[in-house]
């Protein structure tokens, strides 16, 4: 079953966080929407996929590639986008080469000292985390995730961890209605996942950011560290939208604040029913003979 | 006569009624009036208003009522009344209509702010080809290790079977551990 579904009911990064911890191998496609006049189950038009604006492929959870449809993302483009090979030296070769492999020519330009193995990978690296950087700014678009689909073997492929990738981003971004609606309520607590040494092996975060994690406990609000570190709301809201986002962190429930969730003005918490393990057992007994 | 209640909540079309009518001993109580809105219209002539309503009968002295929530919002004034001494609860969601997914979670927290009994979240329409599959569901929902994401089918009745056993499972295990 491909995962299927649009942009608009979820933000890329939870998307591409969903692929990582799940461990997924293929390729997600997004592709241009259009507009079918048709409602959806909670009132938006509904929308069909059209052309592929951009794919981007992974193995066990890892991103691998990336490319938007309006780039070449060849060997030569890439190495000439980074620097590595002229304006002139890529026509060259692009006219040498037309049938030739990204995996091959990789060895003969290496062979031809026209660059290093470290070049090619930090080329690729590099390209794939702009592509996937600009995309997650979509805000809809219908997408598809394939199991198991990956590019072609002539294609060299780059390990690359997304968490780094988000957090960069969710520095740079400054969209304060976005913030305030990932993170409405700082009266949310902070836990980390499960496995926070595993999530949080090779990462590079700024200082704000180790402020805010040295206090993440489910017993402190989020307002209260922005308090301890003397951050505003909208600092504060941007450091831990980039954690949460990146998996880092989850927002819980302050214990104290259970009983409010239901909104203000509303009764106390209604009664557990006080049944015996008997009763549990004939409700057992009676569904299994249904 | 003892009664006990669980609650069967969910986003708007998401399957609590017909789950609820696969296993009720009685026609399912319904409280529907003709959809106005032009989303629901689409998914179906008339929506649940304040409840539905099953039974099953364990015997002379037990029955257990099964309570369907209205999935819109605008109803949600009846939830807490309804959460009023459940036993437990199930939260339905559609696994082909990713956009209720962020409703389905909202409900969720919801009803576990209403009352701290064991629920589980029933995966509902696995048997259609867009069905997202329980994996990634939970990893969409933020649904923990420790709380069951079961595969469901609401027009099955062993399958709507399997999802009450197992939300009676972890009733006992409860009470096991606070025992």
């Amino acid at each position: 079953m491909p995962l299927k579904g649009n942009l608009r009911d979820f933000t890329t990064t939870q998307l591409l966080n969903l692929i990582n911890l799940a461990g997924k191998t293929g390729t997600l496609s997004i592709f241009e929407g259009i507009r079918t006049g048709e409602k959806d189950a909670i009132g938006q038009e509904k929308m069909k996929a059209g052309s592929v604006r951009a794919l981007v492929s992974f193995k066990v959870g890892k991103l691998i590639a990336a490319t938007l449809d309006n780039q070449d993302g060849n060997l030569v483009s890439v190495l000439n986008k980074a620097g590595k090979l002229t304006d002139e030296q890529a026509r060259i070769i692009r006219e040498r080469a037309k049938n030739t492999s990204d995996k091959a020519l990789a060895l003969l330009l290496i062979n031809a000292n026209y660059v290093t193995q470290k070049d090619i990978v930090s080329s690729i690296q590099q390209h794939i985390e702009d592509v996937v950087y600009s995309l997650l700014d979509w805000q809809e678009g219908p997408f598809q995730f394939d199991d198991g689909q990956l590019p072609g073997n002539d294609r060299i492929l780059v390990p690359i961890d997304l968490e780094n990738l988000i957090i960069r981003w969710s520095r740079d971004t400054h969209e304060i209605d976005r913030l305030k609606a990932q993170i409405p309520n700082l009266d949310m607590g902070l836990k980390f996942p499960e496995n926070p040494r595993e999530k949080f092996k090779g990462i590079h975060l700024s200082v704000e950011e180790w402020r805010v994690v040295s206090f993440v406990n489910p017993q402190n609000t989020i307002k209260q560290i922005a308090k301890a570190n003397n951050m505003s709301d909208i600092e504060i809201r941007r450091i831990v939208y980039g954690l949460e986002q990146a998996g880092l962190v989850e927002l819980v429930k302050p214990p104290s604040k259970e009983a409010a969730v239901g909104g203000p003005g509303k009764p106390a918490i209604p009664r557990k029913p006080q049944v015996e393990r008997g009763v549990v057992d004939r409700l057992i007994d009676r569904i299994r003979q249904l | 006569m003892q009664t006990v209640k669980m609650v069967i909540t969910g986003p708007f079309s998401s399957g609590k009624t017909q789950f609820i009518q696969s296993i009720s001993e009685i026609d399912v109580v319904r409280t529907d009036e003709r959809i106005t809105g032009d989303a629901e219209q689409i998914e179906k002539e008339s929506t649940t208003v304040a409840m539905d309503f099953g039974r099953i009968t364990v015997d002379d002295d037990l029955v257990l009522y099964l309570f369907g929530t209205p999935g819109q919002r605008r109803f949600d004034f009846m939830w807490e009344i309804l959460a009023e001494g459940m036993l437990g609860f199930v939260v339905m969601v559609d696994s082909t209509k990713p956009e209720t997914f962020r409703e389905a979670k909202s409900i969720l927290e919801t009803f576990r702010a209403y009352a701290p009994t064991p629920y589980v979240v029933a995966a509902n329409k696995q048997d259609l080809t867009d069905a997202w599959n329980v994996d990634d569901l939970r990893i969409a929902l933020r649904i923990e290790e420790g709380v069951k994401l079961l595969p469901c089918i609401a027009n099955d009745k062993e399958s709507v079977k399997d999802v009450l056993l197992e939300l009676l499972y972890s009733i006992l295990e409860e009470m096991e551990a606070n025992s």
